[in-house]
């Protein structure tokens, strides 16, 4: 400013302006500063021209029974990602499906710098709405068997449904010309945890993008006091609670099982698998148990602390025999007990023939530290019985797959449930949309 | 810098001017509306008062865009049924005339386009694609608008409207165009949606109850 000039006072700071309903008289409050269009008077529900200095009456409508009151009231401020609006308006509008009412809230927030943005509410189901500034590209698809797409922002939207939404009851500020009975025909494309509605009433179409938002974290915006109302079923853009990328467990799981499969080659090209130590023996019908117990020759178990499987085959033909084993460290007198089994039946019966067993046995005792050890071995076998031959091999260090099978059916189990549950809660969400998925049974039907 | 200065015909007070190529300004004493021929200025109106409005935006806001400071020179106001939106003439730093709107805090950007053969107002209709500079544009809505005053300073001659029709187009990005039917011969602008917090806005207006 150049000098001489006196500096001018600027234009008044703007105010919320408290005026009255030239209807009934009472209290009216403009918190938009002017932004709005219209205003509705709570008290007569007259719907005012707000951009008129005298208010005037637009339209009245009545108000039903039972008409439920907004569970945030106008006036109050919170903060929506880190800006603080205030609730200046509320409707509750409403759409017909097969002929049930459903009908959601919606909330206009103002703040004087960023202007307005919007919170619905349909069963304890909330979503924080702006308007899009882009146009979405909408593929419609006309074949019936899959639903139209919307491409918004490179994210792809699927359609889920398209209703006339009529304007039930208003209360309050809005940045558009509102009236109770107006109605629009709502379409929504989802992409949880976004929805994007379009809005087309004669030949304009608004578009709106909305993300999902739980009941506490708006009663933690607005501070508000109690709990939310409960949320009731799936919404139709409401995140999946089960996992936010069922592909995402997919993919883990077959870098696991690539990694399991890696870990099995390595250990099975690694794997000593050295025949340590290899001998047959006899056992005579009516051996008294106490001279059959022997110990074998020693064999040293050498390299790090692992596995040790021990092998032992015998002639058992509709016979069986028992071997108690001990596995004896001779510098330490470890020792590892364990008993087996070798039987092994067959025969022929109406069914034609059958066996069961098998001539041989395998365990693995794991973790057996090197060094020198023996076995202890105690045969027992039926009182009487043709001669039984055994053998018994013992392997260092051998493969084992078994781990590698519990390792991978842990993993599968989890996935396999994630699974299931995110296919569960996709098909109740879109049960509820324009494009049901095909029922599992005939009798759900009926019902 | 030193600003042009000039005294108003009408009461006599100081024009300062903040644009150097400015072609009307309002005194901001007596509202006279300004014209400037070679160095002189006439008084080819007066505004009435403005109507109250509440854009967070006034003369003398400063801002960014694309790294280049601007300054809020002057405006034009207008109101449709739906409400009322302000086009603020900002001077960018390198002399450039751009155009901030500011509809129900919706913030856009535009410059004034040199094209040719551009649609008729009789020939628009919501849903025609046109093609302007390599990029296509869809006509969203019309709006008939009444003219509602002028403040500070402009690069053209603004005052004797009364309803002007407007039609807008959106695309798939955040660009959008105008095109203005004020004149006879329809005036392009082409610009694109801002985020209020981009712009780093100095000097606004304040709001009783908000900081």
């Amino acid at each position: 400013m150049s000098a001489g000039t006196p500096p001018l006072p600027g234009p008044p700071k703007p105010q919320a302006k408290a005026l009255n309903c030239p209807n009934c008289g009472a209290a009216i409050t403009l918190r938009s500063f002017q932004q709005a269009v219209t205003v509705v008077c709570d008290s007569c529900h007259s719907i005012l021209d707000a951009k008129d200095p005298n208010l005037q009456i637009l339209q009245k409508f009545e108000v039903a029974v039972g008409e439920s009151r907004p569970f945030i009231p106008l006036g109050t401020r919170g903060k929506m990602r880190g800006v603080d609006y205030e609730v200046i308006g509320y409707q509750r509008r409403s759409i017909t499906v097969e002929e049930v009412r459903y009908s959601w809230q919606e909330y206009t927030l103002f703040n004087p710098f960023k202007g307005f943005r919007y919170l619905t509410e349909y069963q304890g189901h909330w979503n924080d709405v702006v308007v899009c500034k882009q146009l979405p590209v909408v593929n419609p698809n006309l074949t019936s068997s899959t639903p139209a797409t919307a491409v918004y922002l490179g994210e792809n939207y699927r359609h889920f449904q398209t209703a006339e939404a009529y304007t039930k009851f208003v209360l309050g500020e809005f940045p558009w010309q509102v009236r109770v009975g107006e109605h629009a025909t709502a379409t929504d494309y989802v992409c949880p945890p976004r929805v994007l509605s379009s809005e087309k009433a004669g030949n304009e179409v608004s578009w709106s993008l909305g993300e999902y938002m739980y009941g506490v974290d708006v009663w933690k915006a607005f501070n508000l006091p109690g709990s939310p109302p409960e949320a009731i079923g799936v919404y139709e853009n409401q995140p999946s609670p089960v996992s936010a990328n069922v592909k995402a467990v997919w993919a883990a799981f077959g870098t696991f099982v690539a990694l399991l499969v890696a870990l099995m080659v390595f250990f099975d090209v690694t794997a000593r698998k050295e025949l340590v130590f290899h001998s047959t023996y006899e056992v005579i019908s009516g051996e008294s148990k106490a001279e059959a117990s022997f110990v074998t020759d020693i064999f040293e178990l050498k390299g790090r602390t692992s596995n040790v499987e021990v092998t032992t085959s015998a002639n058992v033909r509709n016979n069986w025999i028992y071997l108690n084993y001990a596995l004896i460290n001779q510098d330490t007198g470890q020792a590892w007990d364990f008993g087996r089994e070798v039987s092994f039946y067959s025969g022929y019966d109406s069914d034609g023939s059958w066996s069961e067993g098998s001539d041989h046995d395998s365990v693995v005792v794991p973790s057996v530290p090197p060094g020198h050890y023996y076995l202890r071995i105690e045969p027992e076998t039926a009182p009487v019985h043709p001669p039984i031959y055994y053998t018994v091999d013992v392997k260092r260090d051998v493969p084992v797959s078994m781990f590698f099978l519990l390792a991978f059916l842990a993993l599968l189990v989890p996935a396999v449930l994630i699974s299931f549950r995110a296919l569960a809660f996709e098909r109740s969400r879109w049960s509820e949309s324009d494009h049901p998925p095909i029922k599992l049974s005939q009798t759900e039907d009926d019902n | 810098m030193t600003q042009p200065v000039a005294n108003c015909p009408n009461c006599g007070a100081k024009i300062v001017f903040r644009w150097s190529s400015c072609v009307q300004t309002v005194c901001q004493y007596c509202k006279s509306i300004l014209v400037r021929t070679d160095l002189d200025l006439t008084k080819v109106g007066q505004v009435a008062d403005l109507p109250p409005d509440s854009s967070p935006i006034q003369l003398n806001t400063e801002g960014i865009y694309r790294n280049k400071a601007f300054v809020v020179a002057g405006r034009i106001l207008y109101e449709y049924d739906q409400g009322g939106w302000n086009e603020w003439h900002i001077v960018m730093n390198d002399g450039a005339s751009a155009w901030l709107s500011d509809a129900q805090n919706e913030y856009a950007i535009s410059f004034a386009a040199p094209a040719q053969n551009l649609p008729a107002a009789s020939q628009i209709q919501v849903g025609q694609q046109y093609t302007w500079s390599n990029q296509r544009y869809t006509l969203s809505v019309i709006t008939p608008a009444h003219y509602r005053g002028v403040e500070g300073e402009l690069p053209f001659q603004y005052w004797d409207k009364i309803v002007v029709t407007f039609a807008d187009f959106r695309t798939e990005s955040r660009k959008f165009a105008t095109l203005d039917y004020s004149d006879e011969q329809p005036a392009l602008y082409l610009g694109e949606f801002v985020e209020f917090e981009d712009l780093k806005l100095k000097n606004l207006r304040q709001f009783e109850g908000w900081s």
